[in-house]
């Protein structure tokens, strides 16, 4: 059965839409919560009242953008299931697991800790309040090395095979699921950029109050430890970045050559193409600026093995999709006899190129029967949206290395004590919606470069949608832009009052010496 | 060691635990936040009520998104076929999720009653809203939903969302609904001031008994008016899972289990002792009130997980592609690597959940709430 292109179309925006702005408070959520757990322990150690309240400060911002993190987290878990309902049965044996895990592991406790954080002031000591703020933290960053399990998984999809039984892939090795090289490198990028992006966030309205001539020893401290975070972490997110470049040009060749907009294969060490305008239809890129050996080295570290180009990629897929046709034939075969050995040594032989004959299910119901002309239109398929990954990927890349730049400054006049200046403190503000833009587009990256593929190589994102009217995902995706629209709007209202107010405004510093915590009142 | 049987059953019994510990955890707040104001009759009790529940309802909540992803991973056909066939429920169960962490975090972040007002009813209208979109859904499970499988076991639906307003599954969405208001009750009636406390007290009682009233309608009903369904022919127990290799005969009692298991009938007794000893209790020192609705919660969700056993998802337009404990499942080593983990860290949870309210242990008084409210 052909699922309804506009099912797929619309499930597809919907995940995206909705996958982007979970995004956006995500980043900030890992970073802000070290950086709360940072302060907390200079409070604990020196008992100096300014830490405690930056940390209480700092704590309700984060408190604003956690809520809207959870909120929006809860749709990503079961949008598997109502609008991927093939994906979840085909891959749910492997995909399952590590969600259900990062609950268990992480959110648990996340999210039984978080209320702590706030109620707790007055009810634990200071030693086990700081704790509490930890594990917070570590919680945080745990959640994500589950979730970036799962989602490495659907990058280099290792440690499982498909069972004609059951029609799905099963679980072979959980260790390999696990120990992905995919998810370790894109674990290390993904919370180092969050970090980078709370630094950035506590870097860019200190700033703010710094311009104002407001909280001073506030704002100044506030800094410092943005500014030395915030190079730790923007240094390990390119360098990890190109890590997690490695690993994509070891089992994500397509994206790679995408991002490159490498049309034929170069001689290695391939160049790197620092400008270009990638045109899809001549399969060219005009007025390319390329330096010599760079692209090379970053992909293969070597400078003799080439990096295949598109063209040839897509020669690939012709051929993969071929093997893949004896494959679904074969698993025809044992669906109405499981005891059919040669059908079994046939499916065993070409299993792997499965995937492939079912990139034909987009266009007919029996990949058996597709043309030469049908195979090609198939392997045509599987080149992503090169323009908007080759833009994407250098804008991300130039955010990357001005952060490395913008943080070495700061950490620089902060430790000359110097943090005063007008021209800096305006540069680091006006940065404040960098880290996100990064962020947002790094995720574009990975994942719309994935495509055609929901599970590369296995599972055709055309093939995993549920069978449902577009009618009822328009309402759903109706739904999701209004309500997340009015969110949108209350959450930056609050981020923007709470930061307005400051800590002076909300009475936090300098404390008044007949201060009673805040009420609902002042506030 | 384990089986692929026995793997199956532990799994079964599994979501079972997680299921009972979302409605008992997370029921109470739902309970609370619709009676926001019918208990809390101005600004400063229904911050205390909000402040019985803040500290802890973001971990409560876990318990549901759990649930989801252990469904994922355990059963992943039941995971595919109930979300994406139940899509327009799912979206508005979805939204009632999302507006609450936001509610409590945002409502007391501006001191305008406007402003709360808004955000009071948000709370109000989710928890009525999540209280009765389960129980419609347990109702409809017991009748029976409308989908069937191909042979690339990709699930089409043959209903609509209205079509899930079945009398039955009305009823029981009343009987969860007074169920959890109940137990909300019950729980302000332990954690909040006196004042409060007496008001909560009462409305625990009605609710309760409502509850009861309503629960033995609907098991009066389900005996007397419903089919049951059951596996026709022989029961392949550890088979791998692919529903559509059984027959299914529909027309017997959803009490069958009932009569060959009479343990199985620990389950209504449970609800029907928690919902008795709620009217003795509630209201009255230490905790054996709250106790008590939570007895029946756990009792509500036996009674209903026994009758089903072992469907899990019955289809009422191809009963052979009904999901069942046999042929829904992960595969028998995701099974086991799952159980391992859960193992570990469920009682790990509970550790550190037990602590939390440990140490927000005591009553939220209205002059503590005068003084001081934490800005969360």
């Amino acid at each position: 059965m052909i699922v309804d292109p506009d099912v797929v179309g619309l499930s597809r925006l919907q995940f995206a839409l909705t996958a982007l702005y979970h995004f956006l408070f995500v980043p900030l959520t890992l970073g802000l919560a070290f950086m709360l757990a940072i302060m907390e322990s200079v409070y604990v150690m020196t008992r100096r009242e300014v830490w405690k309240r930056m940390t209480q400060f700092w704590g309700v911002l984060f408190g604003i953008n956690f809520a809207m993190g959870v909120a929006t987290g809860v749709t990503m878990e079961f949008q598997f299931g109502t609008n991927w309902a093939y994906y979840s049965h085909y891959v749910g044996d492997i995909f399952g697991a590590p969600l259900a895990i990062e609950g268990m592991m992480a959110f648990f406790l996340e999210g039984t800790l978080v209320g702590l954080f706030f109620f707790g002031w007055d009810r634990i000591s200071p030693l086990k309040h700081m704790l509490v703020t930890w594990f917070l933290a570590l919680a945080t960053s745990l959640s994500a090395l589950w979730i970036l399990i799962a989602n490495a998984w659907m990058q280099n999809p290792v440690g499982a095979a498909f069972n004609p039984q059951t029609m799905r892939m099963e679980v072979t090795s959980f260790k390999e699921v696990i120990f992905n090289p995919v998810a370790q490198s894109k674990f290390v990028h993904t919370v180092s950029a969050g970090y980078t992006m709370g630094a950035m966030f506590v870097l860019s309205i200190s700033a703010w109050y710094l311009l104002r001539g407001r909280n001073v020893d506030f704002a100044k401290r506030s800094m410092t430890v943005a500014a030395s975070f915030g190079l730790a972490a923007s240094l390990s997110v390119v360098v990890l970045g190109d890590e997690s470049g490695y690993t994509v040009s070891e089992n994500q060749k397509m994206k790679m050559a995408a991002i490159e907009a490498m049309w034929e294969t170069e001689p290695a060490p391939a160049s790197f193409t620092l400008f270009g305008l990638p045109d899809t239809k001549a399969r060219e890129t005009h007025a390319a600026i390329r330096v010599p050996w760079v692209m090379g080295l970053i992909g293969t570290r070597s400078i003799d093995q080439p990096i295949p180009g598109i063209a040839a990629l897509v020669d690939d897929a012709k051929l993969r999709i071929a093997d893949g046709i004896k494959a679904y034939d074969a698993m025809l075969v044992l669906r109405e006899n499981k005891g059919d050995e040669q059908a079994k040594a046939i499916l065993a032989a070409h299993d792997k190129d499965m995937g492939y004959a079912l990139l034909l299910k987009r266009f007919m119901d029996d990949p058996r029967k597709a043309t030469p002309a049908d195979i090609q239109r198939a392997a045509d398929s599987t080149i992503p949206n090169v323009p908007v990954l080759f833009w994407s990927f250098r804008i991300m890349v130039a955010c990357g290395m001005y952060f490395i730049f913008l943080f070495a400054y700061a950490f620089w006049r902060s430790s000359q004590r110097r943090l005063e200046g007008r021209g800096f403190l305006k540069m680091a503000l006006w940065s404040l919606p960098l880290p996100w833009v990064a962020a947002e587009l790094g995720w574009i990256v990975a994942e719309y470069g994935r495509q055609p593929w929901a599970i590369e190589g296995v599972l055709p994102t055309a093939l995993g949608a549920s069978s449902l009217t577009a009618g009822q995902v328009w309402i759903s995706l109706g739904g999701f832009v209004l309500f997340y629209t009015a969110l949108a709007f209350v959450d930056g209202y609050l981020m923007l009052k709470f930061a307005r107010k400051g800590p002076d405004g909300l009475g936090m510093w300098p404390k008044r010496p007949d201060a009673i915590p805040v009420t609902a009142q002042t506030v | 060691m384990f089986d692929y049987e026995t793997l199956r059953v532990i799994w079964w019994a599994l979501i079972g635990v997680l299921l009972i510990g979302f409605a008992i955890m997370d029921g109470f707040d739902f309970g609370v936040a619709a009676l926001l104001r019918i208990l809390g009759r101005d600004e400063h009790e229904r911050i205390v009520l909000l402040e019985t529940i803040e500290p802890t309802w973001e971990g409560n909540q876990v318990w549901f998104i759990l649930g989801g992803g252990a469904v994922f991973a355990a059963w992943p056909l039941l995971y595919a076929a109930s979300f994406s066939g139940l899509y327009v429920a799912m979206f508005v169960l979805l939204v009632a999720f999302i507006i609450r962490p936001v509610g409590f975090n945002f409502r007391e972040k501006v001191d305008n009653p406007r402003w709360r007002a808004v955000w009071d009813t948000c709370l109000i209208a989710s928890g009525v809203i999540v209280m009765l979109v389960c129980g419609v859904a347990f109702g409809n499970l017991l009748l029976g939903l409308p989908f069937h499988y191909d042979g690339d076991l990709r699930m089409t639906w043959d209903g609509s969302f209205f079509q899930l307003f079945r009398p039955f599954a009305l009823l029981t969405g009343l009987v969860s609904l007074s169920m959890l208001l109940a137990h909300g009750a019950s729980w302000a009636a332990m954690k909040a001031d006196h004042v409060i406390a007496e008001r909560a007290a009462r409305v625990s009682r009605i609710a309760s008994a409502v509850y009861i009233v309503l629960f033995v309608l609907a098991g009066i009903w389900l005996a007397y008016g419903i089919p049951g369904y059951a596996v026709s022919g022989p029961v392949v127990t550890d088979a791998m899972s692919n529903p559509m290799n059984k027959q299914v005969a529909v027309g017997g009692t959803w009490f069958a289990g009932y009569l060959t298991h009479p343990y199985f009938w620990a389950g209504p007794v449970i609800a029907f002792v928690g919902a008795l000893g709620l009217q003795l209790f509630v209201g009255k020192r230490g905790f054996l009130g709250f106790f008590c609705s939570c007895l029946a919660v756990a009792g509500t969700i036996l009674s209903a997980g026994f009758a089903l056993f072992p469907f899990l998802m019955p289809s009422a337009s191809d009963p052979t592609s009904s999901l069942t404990v046999w042929d829904a499942s992960s595969s028998r080593g995701t099974l086991l690597i799952m159980l391992g983990v859960t193992v570990v860290f469920i009682p790990l949870i509970l550790l550190y959940t037990g602590w939390v309210y440990r140490v927000m242990r005591g009553r939220v008084t209205l002059e503590h709430v005068r003084k001081s409210h934490s800005l969360y």
